[in-house]
C-alpha cells in the first residue's frame, strides 16, 4: 500500500464538485432519496480517498509530502500559478477533520433537513462548500487557497441566507460575506508583497526563499493575520459569526465551527515559516487571540439563545488556537483545532437534536429537564460539554492545556500574560458550557409541553406548510412519541452524535503529553511541517503538571459556580444579574460592538457618499461642470451647424474645421515657446 | 482559399451589408423579420470574428500585426486603409462579436416600434466597433470613431426609456463629440509633422523621437488623445455622461457604451505614439483609477436606481483597468486588458438581467423590489452567478483581472503606486457591498410593493439563451485564462516597462523625472525650456512594433 497515484488528489475536491453539479441542475426534479444519496456518496468517497492516503502516509518509510500539478490557472510572463495540490501531515490532519466530520454532518443533515423545502438546494450547498474547503486545504500555492478561501465564504453566504426569505437572514448572510471580504483585503495585498519579493506564490518556494530574502515580514505576516481574522472571527472581525447561526443547525456545526472558521488558523499555521521571522506580529496575534477568548467568553457567559452561547464560544476556542499561533505553538493549535471539530461539531449537532426535540425552541429559558425526555442527545452532549469545560482526560483537556503550557514557556514577551488570560478563559468556559447544560437538561421543564403543537424545528418558522407532513413522518418512526411532545431524534441524526461523542472523549490521546506518560504522537506528527518546533521549547515535566493542576481547578471551579446559579438555586443568577447591572447589560449587550461599528464606520461611509460624494462632488462638480459643458458647445454647435447649412461635405468639411483649429493650435504653441 | 487578408474586411462588410439590408426591408407592424436579420447578421458575424483567434500566429514577432491588410486610399493627405490585429485587439473583436447577437435577443422584446431603425443603428454601431478596434490608419480610426457616436445618440434619443433621453443624447454626444474634435485636431499635426498617418509608422518615430523636438507640442498632442479617450471611458472625474445615458439607453446599447473603445484606445494610440508622456501622466492616471474605484463603489453603495447601481459599477470597473494599464507592468497591462473582456461580459449580463426585470416589472427602483427569489429561482441564479463574476470571486473570470492589475500596481516603478493599491483594494470589500446589498433587495426578504401587484415569471426560454452563454463564459474565463492571456501578453510584455534593464538608481530618477515633467514643466514654460536640454529620461528602452 505504499503507493499513492497522486491524481487521485483531484478527485478529493472533484467528487463533491460533482455532487453540487449534479444536485444543484438535477436536484430540483430528483426524488429527496436521491438527492441524500448523491449528496452523502460525495461525500463519503473522498473521505475513503484520505483515509487512504492517511494509511500510506503514516506507513514507515513513506514520503512527507505528496504533490500534484496541473496546467497554469494564471500565466503571464514572468509570473504564473498552476493547479497544483500537496499533501503534508499538516494537509493529512485537516482532510481527515474536513472528510471525516463534513461527512457525519452531511448524514445528521439527512434527518434534520428531512422535510424543508429547498431540499436539494441545501445539499447542492453543502457539496459545494466541501469542494472549496478541501481545496483551501489541498492547495500548494497561497493564490489555489485564496480560492477555497473565497469560495467557503461564498458557500458560507448562500447557507446562512438559507432561509432568505427572513430579513435577519439574508442580512446574517451578506454580513458574514463583507467582513469574511474586509479580511481578503489584508489576505490580498499580504500576497501582493510575497509576489513583489518572492515573485512567486507557491508555498514551497516562498518558504524555501523565506531565510534569504529582506521582505517586510512584518506588514506581510500582520496583513496575513487580517485575512486570519476575518475567516476565524478574531477581534475585530469576529462579529458575523454570532449573526451566521442564522443557517440552518447542521451549517453551523460544519461551516461556523469544524470547518471553515478554522481556515485562518491553518493558514497561519501553513505560513509559520512567514510569521515566525517577525515577533512584533507574533506578540500582536497571540495578544488578539487571547483577547478574543476572553471577550467571547464573558459575552457568552449571558447569552440565552442555545446556539449564540456555543456560537460565542467558537469565537473563544478559535482565540485559543491564535493565541497558540502566536506564541508559535502551532502544533497545539491544530491539535486544538481537530478536538474542537469534534466536540464543537457534536456540541452544535446536539443543540440541534434539542431545538428539534422541542419544535423549533432555541431560548434557554424555556428549556429545562430535557435529560429524561432525550437521553441519548442528553449523554452525547454532556461529552461535548466536558470535553469543552476541560475535564482531565478528555480531549479538550490535552489540547487546550497543550496550548496553555506551551504559552507559558514560551520565549514570546507576552507568553505569560496570554496564560493568564487563557486560564481565565478556561474559566469562564467550564462556566457557561455548565451553564448551558444545567439550563437545558436539569431542573423542571419550563417549556409547555401542550404548546408544541409540531415537530419543526427553528428553520421552519416561516415555511409551516410541511409541519402536518412532518408530524406524519416522525409517528410513524416514532410511534411511541405522539403529536406534540417532545421527542428523540431519529436514528440518521443520533448516530452521527455518538460516533461525534466517543471522538470527544477519547480524541485527546494521540496527543498525551509526555508528562503524563504519553508521547506526544500529535505533536510528533506534525514535526516535518513544523520542524520540530516543540523539543526546542521543551519545558520541565513539573511545570505541564503544576499548570494541569490548574487548568483543572478552573475546571471544578467554573462547574461549582454554574452548579451554584442554575441548578441549586436558579434565581440566584438574575439576583447577581440585577446587582451588576451596568456590566450585565455591557454583556448582554455585546460590548455594543456592532452598534459602534455601525455609528462610527457605516453610517458615516453611507452619509458620506450620499451626502457629499451624491451631492457635492457627483451633483455640483462634475454633473453642473456637465452643464457648463453642454452651454458652452451649444454654441459650437449652433455654429457647426452653420457650417453644414454652408453646403459643405461632411467630412470635407471636417477637415477644413480641423485644419483652421490646428492653425490656431500651432500658432499658439510657437508663440509660446517663441520659435 | 485562405482568409487571413480578407478576414477583417468581411467583418467589417457583414454588418455594414447587413444594416443595409435591414434598411431597405419594409417595416411591418408585430413582424419580427428585421430582429430575426440582424440576429442571422450578427451571428454570421460572430462567426467571422472566430476565426482570428482560430488563425492567430502565437510565434510571430513581438508587435506586429496578423491578418493585416494595408491599401492607399487617397494620395493626398497620405490616408490609406490599413487594418490589422494583434494580441490586444483580437480578443477584443470576438467580444464585440459576442455581445452583438446577444444584444439583438435582448432587444426581442424589449423594442416593438420602429425596429427597422433599431436594427439599422444597432449594425452600424457594430461596424463601427469593429472598425476602431482594427484600423492601423489614424485617420481611418477616427472615422470609426466618430461613426461610432452617431448611431449611439439616435438609438438613445430614439429608444430611450424616458423623457430625459433627448437631453441625455445630446449630453453624450457633446460629451464625446468635443474632446473628438480636439482629438482630429492632435491627429491632423502629427500628420504635419510626420506625414503619415499610419499607426505602426508612428509608434516606430515615436520610439526614435522623432515626431517632433517640441516636447510642449508633443505634450498637448498627447493630452488631446488621453482627454479624447478618457472621456469614452469614462475616467473618474469624466463620467459626468454615464449614469445618466445608462439609464436611458436600451440594454443592447448600454452594453457596448463604455469601457471597451476608450481603454482600448489608450492602449493602443496613447501607449504606442506617446510612450514617454503616457509614463509620465501615470502617477495621476493611477490616482484617478484608485479614486474612480472607490468613488464608483461608493456612490453604487446608495443608489436605490438598479441602473444608477450599474453605471457607477461600471465606472468602478473601468477604473480598475485604468489602474492596472497605467501601472507598465506586464500583470497589470495583461490584467487590465483582461479585465476589458470581464468588465464588457459581466457588465453585458447585469444589464440584460436588469432588462428583464423592468421588462416584467417596469421599474428600475429596488424600493419597489424584494422576495423576487422566490418567484424567479433561475434569475436570482443567473443574478448570483453574475454578482460574484463581477466582484471577483475566483474560479470566475473578474478575479484573474482583478488579481493581477493589484498585484501589477504593487510591483509598479510608478510613483505612490503602494498606497494607491491599498486604496484599490478596499474595492473588493465595496463591490461586495453594493452587489450583495443589491441581491438583498431585490430578491430576498419579504415580497415588494410591485411583485405583489404584477405577476412575474421566471426566464423564458429565449432569455436562457441570453444568459448561460454569459454564465459559461465566466466559468471557463476564470478558470482557463492562460487561453486568452497568451495573446494579451504578447502585447503587455512589450508596453510593460522593464526594470530588470534599469539600475535601482535610475528608477528614482525616472519617478522624480516624471513628476516634475507632469506636475510643473508643462504649466511653467521657462522651466520646460530648461527640461528640454536634458536627456530624456530612459523610460521604455525598447523598441516598440
Amino acid at each position: 500500500m505504499n503507493q499513492f497515484d497522486t491524481n487521485l488528489l483531484w478527485l478529493i475536491p472533484a467528487l463533491p464538485f460533482a455532487g453540487f453539479l449534479l444536485n444543484g441542475t438535477l436536484g430540483r426534479k430528483l426524488p429527496r432519496a436521491a438527492v441524500t444519496a448523491i449528496a452523502l456518496l460525495f461525500t463519503l468517497a473522498p473521505a475513503l480517498i484520505v483515509a487512504n492516503l492517511w494509511i500510506v502516509m503514516k506507513a514507515a518509510g513513506a514520503p512527507l509530502s505528496l504533490s500534484v500539478t496541473g496546467g497554469p490557472w494564471i500565466a503571464v510572463s514572468g509570473f504564473t500559478v498552476p493547479f497544483a495540490f500537496t499533501v503534508d501531515h499538516l494537509t493529512l490532519i485537516m482532510l481527515g477533520v474536513v472528510t471525516g466530520v463534513g461527512f457525519l454532518i452531511h448524514l445528521y443533515s439527512a434527518g434534520y433537513m428531512a422535510h424543508e423545502d429547498g431540499y436539494w438546494r441545501f445539499f447542492a450547498y453543502l457539496n459545494l462548500f466541501m469542494f472549496f474547503m478541501l481545496v483551501l486545504v489541498l492547495s500548494a500555492n497561497f493564490l489555489l487557497l485564496f480560492v477555497g478561501w473565497e469560495g467557503v465564504g461564498l458557500a458560507s453566504y448562500l447557507l446562512i441566507g438559507f432561509y432568505f426569505k427572513k430579513d435577519s437572514a439574508a442580512n446574517a448572510g451578506k454580513k458574514a460575506f463583507i467582513v469574511n471580504r474586509i479580511g481578503d483585503f489584508g489576505f490580498l495585498l499580504a500576497m501582493f508583497l510575497i509576489i513583489v519579493h518572492f515573485g512567486t506564490l507557491n508555498f514551497a518556494d516562498v518558504f524555501a526563499k523565506v531565510p534569504s530574502v529582506a521582505a517586510p515580514f512584518t506588514a506581510i505576516a500582520l496583513l496575513l493575520f487580517v485575512g486570519a481574522a476575518g475567516k476565524s472571527a478574531q477581534i475585530p472581525l469576529y462579529i458575523w459569526l454570532p449573526d451566521a447561526m442564522e443557517g440552518p443547525t447542521p451549517v453551523s456545526a460544519l461551516i461556523h465551527a469544524a470547518t471553515m472558521v478554522t481556515a485562518g488558523v491553518y493558514m497561519m499555521a501553513r505560513c509559520h515559516a512567514i510569521i515566525d521571522l517577525s515577533p512584533t506580529a507574533m506578540a500582536v496575534i497571540a495578544c488578539l487571540g487571547a483577547a478574543t477568548a476572553l471577550m467571547a467568553a464573558t459575552i457568552g457567559l449571558v447569552q440565552h439563545d442555545i446556539k449564540r452561547v456555543l456560537a460565542y464560544s467558537t469565537v473563544s476556542q478559535l482565540g485559543y488556537m491564535v493565541l497558540a499561533c502566536g506564541v508559535g505553538a502551532y502544533s497545539a493549535g491544530i491539535f486544538h483545532l481537530m478536538t474542537h471539530a469534534f466536540f464543537k461539531a457534536l456540541l452544535f449537532l446536539s443543540a440541534g437534536s434539542v431545538i428539534h426535540s422541542l419544535s423549533g425552541e432555541q431560548d434557554m429559558r424555556v428549556m429545562g429537564g430535557l435529560r429524561t425526555k432525550i437521553p441519548v442527545t442528553f449523554w452525547c452532549m454532556t461529552a461535548g460539554v466536558f470535553a469543552i469545560a476541560g475535564m482531565p482526560l478528555l480531549s479538550g483537556f490535552f489540547s487546550k492545556d497543550e496550548i496553555l503550557y506551551q504559552a507559558y514557556i514560551s520565549p514570546s514577551p507576552v507568553g505569560k500574560l496570554v496564560w493568564l488570560v487563557g486560564v481565565i478563559t478556561a474559566l469562564l468556559t467550564s462556566f457557561y458550557m455548565f451553564r448551558l447544560w444545567f439550563k437545558t437538561f436539569f431542573g423542571a421543564p419550563r417549556f409547555d409541553e401542550h404548546a408544541l403543537g409540531g415537530h419543526g424545528h427553528e428553520d421552519l418558522a416561516p415555511v409551516h406548510a410541511h409541519k402536518d407532513k412532518h408530524a406524519t413522518m416522525v409517528a410513524e418512526h416514532e410511534p411511541s412519541h405522539g403529536h406534540g411532545g417532545v421527542h428523540e431524534s431519529p436514528l440518521v441524526m443520533t448516530l452521527p452524535l455518538m460516533i461525534l461523542a466517543v471522538l470527544s472523549v477519547i480524541g485527546g490521546i494521540v496527543g498525551v503529553p509526555t508528562a503524563f506518560g504519553g508521547h506526544n504522537e500529535f505533536e510528533h506528527f506534525l514535526d516535518p511541517v513544523f520542524a520540530g518546533k516543540v523539543e526546542a521549547l521543551a519545558g520541565s515535566g513539573g511545570t505541564a503538571i503544576t499548570l494541569s493542576t490548574i487548568a483543572t481547578l478552573c475546571f471544578v471551579l467554573g462547574l461549582f459556580a454554574a452548579y451554584l446559579f442554575y441548578f441549586k438555586n436558579p434565581d440566584r443568577a438574575s439576583q447577581l444579574a440585577a446587582k451588576v447591572k451596568p456590566l450585565y447589560s455591557l454583556l448582554d449587550h455585546k460590548y455594543w460592538v456592532d452598534e459602534i461599528y455601525g455609528a462610527v464606520i457605516v453610517t458615516p461611509l453611507l452619509m458620506f457618499s450620499r451626502l457629499f460624494l451624491g451631492g457635492l462632488v457627483e451633483g455640483a462638480a462634475v454633473q453642473g461642470s456637465a452643464a457648463g459643458l453642454a452651454g458652452g458647445a451649444r454654441g459650437l454647435g449652433w455654429l457647426v451647424r452653420r457650417i453644414q447649412s454652408g453646403n459643405i461635405r461632411s467630412y470635407a468639411g471636417w477637415l477644413a474645421f480641423g485644419a483652421a483649429l490646428f492653425l490656431v493650435f500651432t500658432l499658439v504653441i510657437s508663440y509660446s515657446l517663441h520659435f | 482559399m485562405n482568409l487571413d487578408h480578407s478576414i477583417l474586411t468581411i467583418l467589417l462588410l457583414t454588418p455594414l451589408a447587413g444594416a443595409a439590408v435591414l434598411a431597405l426591408l419594409p417595416e411591418r407592424e408585430g413582424s419580427k423579420t428585421h430582429a430575426a436579420v440582424a440576429l442571422v447578421v450578427t451571428l454570421l458575424t460572430f462567426l467571422f470574428t472566430l476565426h482570428l483567434p482560430w488563425h492567430f500566429d502565437y510565434a510571430a514577432a513581438p508587435g506586429t500585426f496578423q491578418f493585416e491588410k494595408n491599401l492607399p486610399w487617397i494620395a493626398t493627405p497620405a490616408i490609406h486603409y490599413h487594418v490589422g490585429v494583434d494580441g490586444l485587439s483580437m480578443w477584443l473583436i470576438v467580444l464585440a462579436g459576442f455581445l452583438a447577437p446577444i444584444g439583438v435577443l435582448a432587444s426581442w422584446k424589449a423594442v416593438n416600434k420602429r425596429e427597422r431603425l433599431f436594427y439599422t443603428l444597432f449594425l452600424l454601431q457594430q461596424v463601427a466597433m469593429i472598425g476602431v478596434f482594427i484600423s492601423l490608419d489614424t485617420f481611418l480610426y477616427y472615422g470609426f470613431w466618430e461613426l461610432s457616436l452617431i448611431p449611439m445618440t439616435l438609438l438613445i434619443a430614439t429608444f430611450g426609456r424616458t423623457e430625459n433621453r433627448r437631453r441625455a443624447a445630446i449630453k453624450f454626444f457633446l460629451y464625446a463629440f468635443i474632446p473628438s474634435a480636439i482629438l482630429l485636431v492632435g491627429m491632423l499635426w502629427l500628420y504635419a509633422r510626420t506625414g503619415t498617418f499610419d499607426l505602426p509608422k508612428l509608434t516606430a518615430l515615436a520610439a526614435a523621437h522623432a515626431i517632433s523636438p517640441n516636447n510642449h507640442a508633443l505634450w498637448l498632442c498627447s493630452l488631446a488623445f488621453l482627454v479624447a479617450f478618457a472621456v469614452k471611458v469614462p475616467v473618474f472625474p469624466l463620467h459626468g455622461w454615464l449614469s445618466e445615458n445608462i439609464q436611458e439607453a436600451p440594454t443592447a446599447a448600454v452594453m457596448v457604451l463604455a469601457g471597451k473603445l476608450g481603454l482600448y484606445s489608450i492602449l493602443r494610440f496613447s501607449f504606442g505614439i506617446f510612450p514617454e508622456q503616457s509614463h509620465a501622466v501615470a502617477p495621476l492616471m493611477l490616482a484617478l483609477g484608485a479614486i474612480g474605484i472607490v468613488y464608483g463603489s461608493l456612490m453604487a453603495l446608495v443608489q436605490n436606481d438598479l441602473k444608477k447601481l450599474a453605471a457607477f459599477s461600471t465606472l468602478a470597473h473601468v477604473s480598475f483597468v485604468i489602474l492596472g494599464i497605467f501601472t507598465f507592468t506586464v500583470a497589470g497591462l495583461d490584467g487590465g486588458t483582461f479585465q476589458i473582456l470581464n468588465e464588457s461580459l459581466a457588465g453585458a449580463a447585469l444589464f440584460v438581467l436588469m432588462g428583464l426585470l423592468y421588462e416584467r416589472y417596469g421599474s428600475y427602483d429596488m424600493r419597489d423590489y424584494g422576495g423576487l427569489a422566490v418567484r424567479h429561482p433561475w434569475m436570482v441564479t443567473m443574478f448570483l452567478i453574475t454578482t460574484f463574476a463581477a466582484i471577483g470571486l475566483p474560479m470566475l473570470n473578474g478575479f484573474v483581472g482583478e488579481f493581477l492589475i493589484l498585484s501589477g500596481t504593487m510591483q509598479s516603478y510608478v510613483m505612490h503606486h503602494v498606497l494607491w493599491t491599498v486604496i484599490a483594494t478596499t474595492g473588493v470589500i465595496l463591490s461586495a457591498s453594493y452587489m450583495l446589498w443589491m441581491i438583498q433587495r431585490v430578491f430576498y426578504g419579504p415580497l415588494g410593493l410591485r411583485a405583489e401587484e404584477v405577476k412575474g415569471w421566471d426566464l423564458t426560454a429565449r432569455e436562457h439563451l441570453e444568459l448561460w452563454p454569459f454564465a459559461a463564459l465566466f466559468l471557463i474565463l476564470g478558470v482557463a485564462s492562460p487561453y486568452w492571456m497568451k495573446a494579451i501578453d504578447t502585447y503587455g510584455t512589450i508596453v510593460a516597462t522593464k526594470p530588470d534593464t534599469m539600475a535601482p538608481g535610475e528608477i528614482k530618477h525616472i519617478e522624480t523625472e516624471t513628476y516634475r515633467t507632469t506636475g510643473t514643466a508643462f504649466m511653467d514654460p521657462a522651466l520646460g525650456a530648461a527640461a528640454q536640454g536634458k536627456p530624456t529620461p530612459p523610460v521604455n528602452k525598447g523598441a516598440r512594433y
